[in-house]
């Protein structure tokens, strides 16, 4: 079944209907007017999924998804047309641009902690490149996947952007069939076998990853103002976010006071009981449940720690003192706990993050200007927010994506256009001027040798620093001398008027 | 293998130690790196004539000249590469800080190729150097005298603890994937790819592939036929056909192949003589297995040869040969020819031969020959390939400006110029808040109520910077 629709998509791609800017902008358009009709279907329908509050929909993935698609409406055009580039002696009059392409059939494997966002972002730009494309939406997120699958068909062209669903076994019949690019988001672990059954096709992958995030606190900081920040970043989704803060690493010193700013900040966004806040989600399955909740085991919090595992309930929780070499901070807990671990300086806590696989997102809470540029020198992350969470995902002239263990490639705006075109590399020649191509060719001889070394030169004007100089200083010089001239010429002239002025004046006396 | 992980180690701990981010270590690295080429050139036209036959003049243009060329333009350009890139805001954002850094990825691999065994090494090395990696350089074995000088001369010029040059045949590289790297790049074959990507993905690599296919070479509509068979010999016969991006085969009408294959025949003659065997100019081919392979291909095809066939086992020559009559499913059009043999095959129209064309993979290159710019045109829309150059061959890679790779079968990835620092760089986006506006944040914190949305939606939309 998977097969037809895959091939289904391939055909309809092939037809190139997909080719004209117009057609990708009503597509767009169309998937903008199902967001915006179909709002409270989807948020019921993560409300079922995950206990999503009825504002954390729009808020985390419904406003993203509308400003992606209004942006990419508003610049189609520029992103679909070709690039000239600069050009050598031997192009010199030739038609030399890069042309975006289309892939083909791209195939989106979505998550189920942002069942919407993970796999509509993607979705975006594949239908911007001109691009058909596969969506394989999450199974975790049930209520989700079933809504987006009867929705889309009624909105997009029922061929070219199929919605798949089914678990383990559906998405590996999947990844067996060759695609022109596989966009997953997910763990780590999955990402390995989805780059090994791309690897048998050659097809090139984006790996949206995780990991754990860490998050410095700076002693010197406004920690009040952080812990809010933080706070939010964390709690929100239940801690089910790719990018939320993993754990903080802060000086023994104000561990006391981050953990009071804390319990203080989740009083006044959740009350005194988050299980009642309208606000607070829950964990999506059993399973993950029982994973978080084993991963505290031999801790006591400091704040929360409360479960309710009917309701799949666990309270905003934090942990202090926590060992480096815990269960807690081994893999990435994607879950509302949140270990403290005491570093003993700035350095300690960047020595602490190098020693870690690279994290998706890096987070620094400091207020020294010089401190925070070191901190991201010696470090390294998929994306980097100072003073706040998880804002860098936001920011869609940001690319987005992960390094080493995090992830490969980047998307968000143009980057998700430019992640699934092809960027082909264009030269329009004419069969004319061939005498200046004679140099190439052989017999070959020391003077057409020089020649045709010339003419593949790959600047034509020196851009080096003491041309550069040359040419402003010969600049200068060369404006001073005609402005030198023009006084001249001017007070010649002057004298020359006088000169006629006082003559005549003489004469006249 | 001990040593190779011994000498991956070496350059981790230089890489942590933080050495290759300055931009004077790395200009100092390119600059040394130029002076290795031009301190050397003739030892290096000596190990490449010794491998593969090179002439001088094509070893110039396309090993010495390309990758100075390139060094120039990097080390040109290396400071602007290197800022920061600030990025348009939104008005949530107004106040920040928001840029995207290059940050090298550390250890990088680089897997040479056997046909131009220095610059398919050298150049993405110059984009790995720019962008501030540790570099283990694997050349290919089969180009045996370049291997061993670009071995000797590497650690001489560069710095030994962060470049170190891995030699060995198949099993040394397998052994050597199995060690973890922070990108890959290779250049070679389809199924060495397939077995590298999937070793890559055990520990999340990120690879560039460089591969090949079959180039088409499409001739329709009015033509010169005199200009664009001399282009297409020289890009043709360049390295006795060895080039990845050389035309591997010629789709034309009956007529065009008619008036072509005089064209053909005078320009071989004008280019390397009556004899090419004797000219100076004619390359040889790089081992007795391939040659082997090709006089294989020869024997076995149903098509006629009309021009050339000449072949001399010792000296691994096969003469500039042009092989009419092939049809679609002949043993010429199985895989890359990869030599001196040009298959033409006879499409009615142009449109059949796009179709021709669409039928295969995508090929790292796409060549089509016509004074009619409509014909072009059509070719370029209906057609994808790496890359595309109408009216001549091969050039449209001497340009650092544009992108140098393939799609779909023919790779992934791409380099020359700022691409190659690109390639070997993760690009890290950055965002520097304030501490002030905490009132606008609390739009976002719970406890949520329908006028924080509309906010929300206003201050995130990407339109609201117009309004300031």
């Amino acid at each position: 079944m998977e097969r037809q629709a895959v091939q289904r998509a391939k055909e309809a791609f092939l037809s190139g209907r997909t080719r004209p800017v117009e057609f990708r902008l009503q597509q767009l358009h169309a998937l903008q007017k199902m967001i915006t009709e179909k709002e409270t279907e989807i948020s019921t329908a993560l409300k079922q999924d995950i206990n999503r509050s009825q504002y954390d929909t729009p808020l985390l993935e419904l406003i993203g998804i509308e400003n992606e698609i209004k942006l990419a409406i508003e610049k189609l055009a520029d992103w679909a047309a070709p690039r000239h580039v600069e050009r050598n002696l031997l192009t010199i009059s030739d038609e030399v641009y890069i042309q975006p392409e289309p892939l083909g059939v791209v195939l989106i494997i979505g998550a189920w902690n942002y069942p919407w966002a993970l796999t509509l972002l993607p979705l975006v730009g594949a239908i911007a490149a001109g691009n058909a494309a596969v969506v394989k939406p999450s199974e975790l997120s049930e209520y989700s996947s079933l809504l987006l699958r009867a929705l889309l068909p009624r909105y997009l062209d029922k061929d070219l952007y199929p919605v798949v669903t089914g678990g383990a076994s559906e998405t590996q019949e999947l990844l067996r069939i060759r695609f022109d690019h596989v966009f997953y988001t997910g763990s780590s672990s999955v990402g390995k076998v989805v780059m090994e059954a791309a690897a048998r096709h050659l097809t090139p992958v984006t790996l949206e990853l995780g990991g754990k995030s860490p998050c410095y606190i700076d002693k010197d900081c406004d920690i009040r103002v952080a812990c809010r920040r933080i706070t939010w970043g964390k709690f929100v989704n239940c801690g089910q976010t790719c990018i939320a803060p993993d754990y903080i690493l802060c000086e023994p010193c104000i561990q006391g006071r981050v953990v009071e700013c804390i319990r203080h900040t989740l009083l006044e966004f959740y009350g005194a009981d988050p299980k009642c806040s309208p606000d607070y989600g829950r964990i999506i399955n059993q399973r993950h449940f029982n994973r978080i909740m084993s991963l505290m085991e031999g801790y006591t919090p400091v704040v929360g720690g409360q479960s309710d595992s009917s309701q799949r309930y666990i309270a905003p929780t934090v942990l202090k003192d926590v060992p480096p070499h815990s269960r807690l901070m081994q893999e990435e807990i994607f879950g509302p706990l949140l270990p403290i671990v005491a570093v003993s300086d700035m350095d300690d806590a960047i020595n602490f993050i190098n020693e870690r696989e690279k994290p998706l997102a890096l987070y620094i809470f400091c207020s020294d200007k010089k401190a925070i540029k070191r901190f991201i020198e010696e470090t390294t992350s998929g994306g980097v927010t100072v003073n706040d969470v998880m804002m860098h995902y936001t920011l869609s002239s940001l690319p987005f994506g992960g390094v080493g263990q995090s992830g490969m490639g980047r998307y968000h705006g143009k980057h998700t256009f430019d992640q699934l075109s092809h960027q082909r590399a264009c030269l329009v020649r004419s069969l004319g001027m061939e005498s200046v191509n004679l140099s190439r060719y052989p017999p070959q001889d020391r003077r057409r040798a020089r020649r045709a070394r010339m003419a593949l030169k790959s600047s034509l004007i020196d851009m080096s620093k003491r041309t550069l100089i040359w040419a402003i200083v010969a600049t200068i010089i060369g404006c001073g001398l005609f402005i030198a001239l023009l006084v001249i010429l001017l007070i010649a002239a002057g004298l020359n008027c006088t000169c006629w002025y006082w003559r005549g004046f003489y004469n006249y006396w | 293998m001990d040593s190779h992980r011994q000498a991956v180690d070496r350059l981790r701990s230089a890489f942590h130690s933080g050495v290759t981010l300055p931009e004077k270590f790395r200009r100092t690295q390119l600059t040394n790196l130029m002076s290795m080429i031009k301190e050397n050139e003739e030892q290096i036209l000596t190990a490449l004539h010794k491998d593969l036959g090179k002439p001088k003049f094509e070893a110039i243009l396309s090993e010495i000249d390309i990758v100075l060329n390139e060094l120039h333009y990097a080390i040109s350009n290396l400071t602007s590469w290197m800022q920061p890139e600030y990025v348009s805001k939104n008005l949530a954002t107004k106040l920040d800080d928001c840029s995207v850094r290059r940050e090298p990825f550390g250890v990088v691999l680089i897997i040479g190729a056997w046909n131009y065994p220095l610059q398919l090494l050298t150049l993405p090395m110059v984009g790995a150097i720019a962008a501030g990696n540790c570099v283990v350089i694997k050349p290919s074995e089969v180009s045996a005298a370049t291997d061993s000088l670009i071995a000797e001369l590497i650690p001489k010029y560069l710095s030994q603890d962060c470049y170190a040059v891995v030699r060995g045949g198949a099993e040394e590289t397998k052994a050597l994937l199995q060690i973890r790297f922070d990108h890959i790049f290779y250049t070679g074959s389809q199924s060495v790819a397939r077995s590298i990507m999937q070793a890559a993905s055990v520990h999340l690599t990120p690879v560039t592939l460089e591969l090949g296919g079959k180039c088409p070479g499409l001739i329709y509509g009015r033509i010169n036929i005199t200009a664009a068979a001399r282009r297409l010999v020289w890009a043709k016969f360049f390295n006795a056909g060895q080039s990845c991006v050389a035309p591997d085969y010629l789709l034309c009408t009956a007529a065009t192949r008619d008036a072509l294959l005089p064209a053909l025949s005078q320009a071989l003659e004008d280019f390397y003589g009556k004899e090419p065997q004797k000219s100076p100019d004619m390359s040889r081919i790089v081992s007795l297995r391939h040659w082997s392979r090709l006089i294989e291909l020869l024997g076995k095809t149903s098509g006629k040869v009309v021009v050339g066939g000449e072949r001399d086992q010792e000296d691994k020559y096969i003469a500039p040969t042009v092989v009419v009559d092939v049809a679609e499913d002949d043993v010429l059009m199985k895989e890359e020819i990869f030599g001196p043999i040009l298959p033409i095959i006879t499409v009615e129209s142009v449109e059949k031969g796009i179709d021709f064309v669409n039928r295969k993979e995508k090929p790292l290159a796409l060549y089509v020959f016509s004074d009619e710019s409509s014909v072009v045109k059509t070719v370029l829309e209906k057609t994808s390939s790496g890359g595309f150059c109408s009216n001549d061959g091969i050039v449209h890679m001497t340009l650092p400006t544009l992108p140098f790779g393939g799609v779909g079968a023919s790779g992934w990835g791409s380099y020359h110029g700022r691409w190659g620092f690109e390639t070997f760089s993760h690009r890290r986006a950055c965002m520097l808040r304030g501490w002030a506006l905490e009132r606008l944040n609390g739009l976002r914190y719970p406890p949520y109520s329908e006028d924080k949305l509309s906010w929300l939606r206003w201050t995130t939309s990407p339109k609201s910077c117009t309004l300031m």
